[in-house]
């Protein structure tokens, strides 16, 4: 096969600039292989995050000609011919090359308020099998943080991350806010300190999901609708007026303790 | 034969209740799918076939399950290996086979740790998972890394705790041992002229596998100890260019005494082991040896360096505890 043109981002957090290496490839490589090769053979220095070569880790986030992508499931063979552009994902700090600091993703993990259930009765509880697959999809994420990356609210505007949970983390709280025996409230919090109502719906951060998460249509915007439900429906407008707010009870809920 | 065959797998082909009975009961008359055998089985079989010439043509065997279940139950129960095949190669499981080979997969042999509390020889050093040896005995079941993990993760924890608390731990260290770790760690930054660290890893992995690989002979084995010298003295001689924050050429050069040690041990303890047994194929002993059942090959460094020689002693097998042997015959 011919050689391919591979224009990477060299440097670190004081600056850098582009280099380009030409490199063999084979039949059915991923970028990720030409970068391993480049590593062996003219750049041993270059810096990249990798674990499993399948999808399944989550580290390998890059920019491939300007597109969030996981750089092991990125076929070579899938892009236009010509010079092919690796950049690090542009929403993070720079360490080196193509490492950036993902920590403001796990800052923002440690500020979701956790799983709240009842007391168990004796036997425990049963959940119905929609429940279950509903909560699944979010947890197919694999922390590959490029929806995070994509998302325009903290990718242009710095200046929000410390008010914005971002699609990676709506999933999470959609996750736990629709989990049948779960009784903490995140629905102000959501919409207070975690920007929930910043996100305007473009659907960039579903685009790039690798394990094709539906981020916006089953996460985010049941979430904005329950947000709006709260806060601006008339009549629990007046009933909060009257009495403070509670959710739902397991008990209430769909979920019936086991016989 | 097939009582070790995790209950799920018992569960996916049987196709009638009595059919896993038989199974579980007569292990004579099974009618087990070649790729439901233990690893070593299925990887010892793949290797026969492509040899004899049999092989698809990639080198390896085909292996379906379009023909046995339909495309929901596939995309269900083999998500990542439907998406996976299908992103990366073009492949549809649910419609075709997938072209498959055996490969290095999990390292049964490891550091000896204590079982309470996986403290290893060295004070203060506790190793626990795919690190440490002997839990898995010759042949690893599908599933028992993870529970390794967690039950020995946890005794590992627990046990550098006792550990602090008894008072034992050392307060002070050799400050000469220490610069001379870390000189050794910072000469392949510091040689200007040298081998390349991505060339010495990629002929050791190319070298360990012809010889030291799924099938093994004596005569091999003792040639891959003679490359392992050559090896050892190449990797003194790396040089690396960059700086040191996440440089991974320099990662590797750091990483490949390690790996030297690794391979010295596991081409030595082959050797040693005259027999076949789980993991470790002998073609000049095809079957295994009651007397190698006893006890397994402990390995120590005679000098404590990467590079110092390394011997071999008959470490006796602890017998099963009583707990344990009640429970097995229990079962049975």
């Amino acid at each position: 096969m011919a050689d391919v043109t591979m224009r990477i981002w060299r440097g670190d957090a004081t600056g850098g600039d582009f280099e380009n290496y030409t490199i063999s490839q084979n039949e059915g490589e991923v970028v990720l292989d030409i970068i391993h090769r480049i590593q062996a053979t003219e750049a041993p220095d270059l810096a990249c995050r990798w674990n499993c070569k399948a999808g399944k880790c989550g580290s390998c986030s890059a920019e491939i000609n300007g597109k969030p992508r996981l750089m092991c499931m990125t076929r070579m063979d899938d892009l236009p011919e010509g010079t092919v552009t690796v950049t690090p994902m542009k929403t993070f700090p720079i360490i080196r090359d193509l490492v950036t600091d993902v920590s403001f993703n796990f800052e923002m993990a440690k500020r979701v308020p956790a799983l709240l259930p009842p007391p168990m009765p004796e036997g425990g509880y049963r959940m119905f099998q929609q429940d279950v697959e509903r909560g699944q999809e979010f947890r197919k994420c694999i922390e590959c943080f490029m929806c995070q990356d994509v998302c325009h609210v903290i990718r242009d505007h710095e200046e929000n991350k410390v008010n914005y949970a971002g699609p990676r983390f709506f999933i999470r709280y959609a996750e736990l806010e629709m989990h049948p025996l779960d009784t903490n409230d995140r629905r102000e919090l959501l919409k207070e300190e975690l920007g929930l109502g910043y996100c305007n719906i473009t659907k960039c951060c579903t685009e790039v999901c690798p394990e094709h998460i539906h981020i916006t249509d089953n996460a985010i915007i049941p979430l904005k609708e329950r947000v709006v439900d709260a806060d601006y429906d008339p009549v629990a407008w007046l009933g909060r007026k009257i009495r403070r707010r509670t959710k739902k009870t397991a008990a209430e809920a769909s979920v019936q303790p086991a016989p | 034969m097939f009582n070790y065959v995790p209950e799920m797998f018992r569960a996916e082909t049987a196709e009638t209740e009595e059919e896993g009975d038989k199974w579980y009961d007569d292990h004579t008359a099974g009618r087990r799918p070649p790729e439901l055998l233990p690893r070593d089985e299925v990887a010892r079989a793949i290797n026969t076939e492509v040899k004899a010439g049999r092989g698809s043509p990639h080198g390896g065997v085909f292996l379906d399950i379009a023909s046995r279940r339909t495309p929901e139950y596939i995309r269900r129960r083999l998500p990542s290996m439907y998406h996976q095949f299908m992103e990366l190669a073009g492949v549809d499981i649910t419609r075709e086979s997938m072209e498959i080979g055996p490969t290095c997969h999990y390292i049964m042999g490891g550091v000896q740790v204590i079982a309470d509390s996986a403290a290893t020889a060295v004070p203060g050093l506790f190793a626990a998972g795919e690190a440490a040896g002997g839990l898995h005995g010759a042949n690893r079941l599908g599933g028992n890394s993870l529970s390794d993990l967690v039950v020995f993760g946890r005794r590992a924890g627990m046990g550098a705790a006792e550990y602090i608390e008894a008072g034992d731990v050392a307060t002070s260290f050799n400050m000469e041992e220490a610069e001379a770790a870390v000189k050794g760690a910072l000469d392949p930054l510091n040689r200007e002229e040298g081998e390349n660290p991505y060339t010495i890893q990629h002929d050791l992995q190319e070298m360990m596998q012809a010889l030291v690989g799924i099938i093994r002979t004596g005569p091999e084995l003792e040639e891959a100890k003679d490359k392992l010298d050559e090896f050892t003295e190449r990797v003194k001689n790396i040089s690396v260019k960059g700086a040191r924050a996440y440089n991974p050429g320099w990662n590797l050069a750091t990483d490949l005494p390690s790996m030297l040690t690794v391979s010295r041990s596991t081409a030595l303890a082959a050797s040693l082991r005259k027999e076949s047994r789980g993991g470790h194929t002998r073609e000049d002993y095809p079957n295994p040896d009651p007397e190698f059942a006893k006890f397994n090959f402990a390995l120590s460094s005679d000098g404590g360096n990467w590079d110092s020689p390394i011997s071999a002693a008959q470490s006796p097998l602890l017998p099963l505890p009583d707990e344990l042997k009640a429970l097995l015959e229990e079962a049975h």
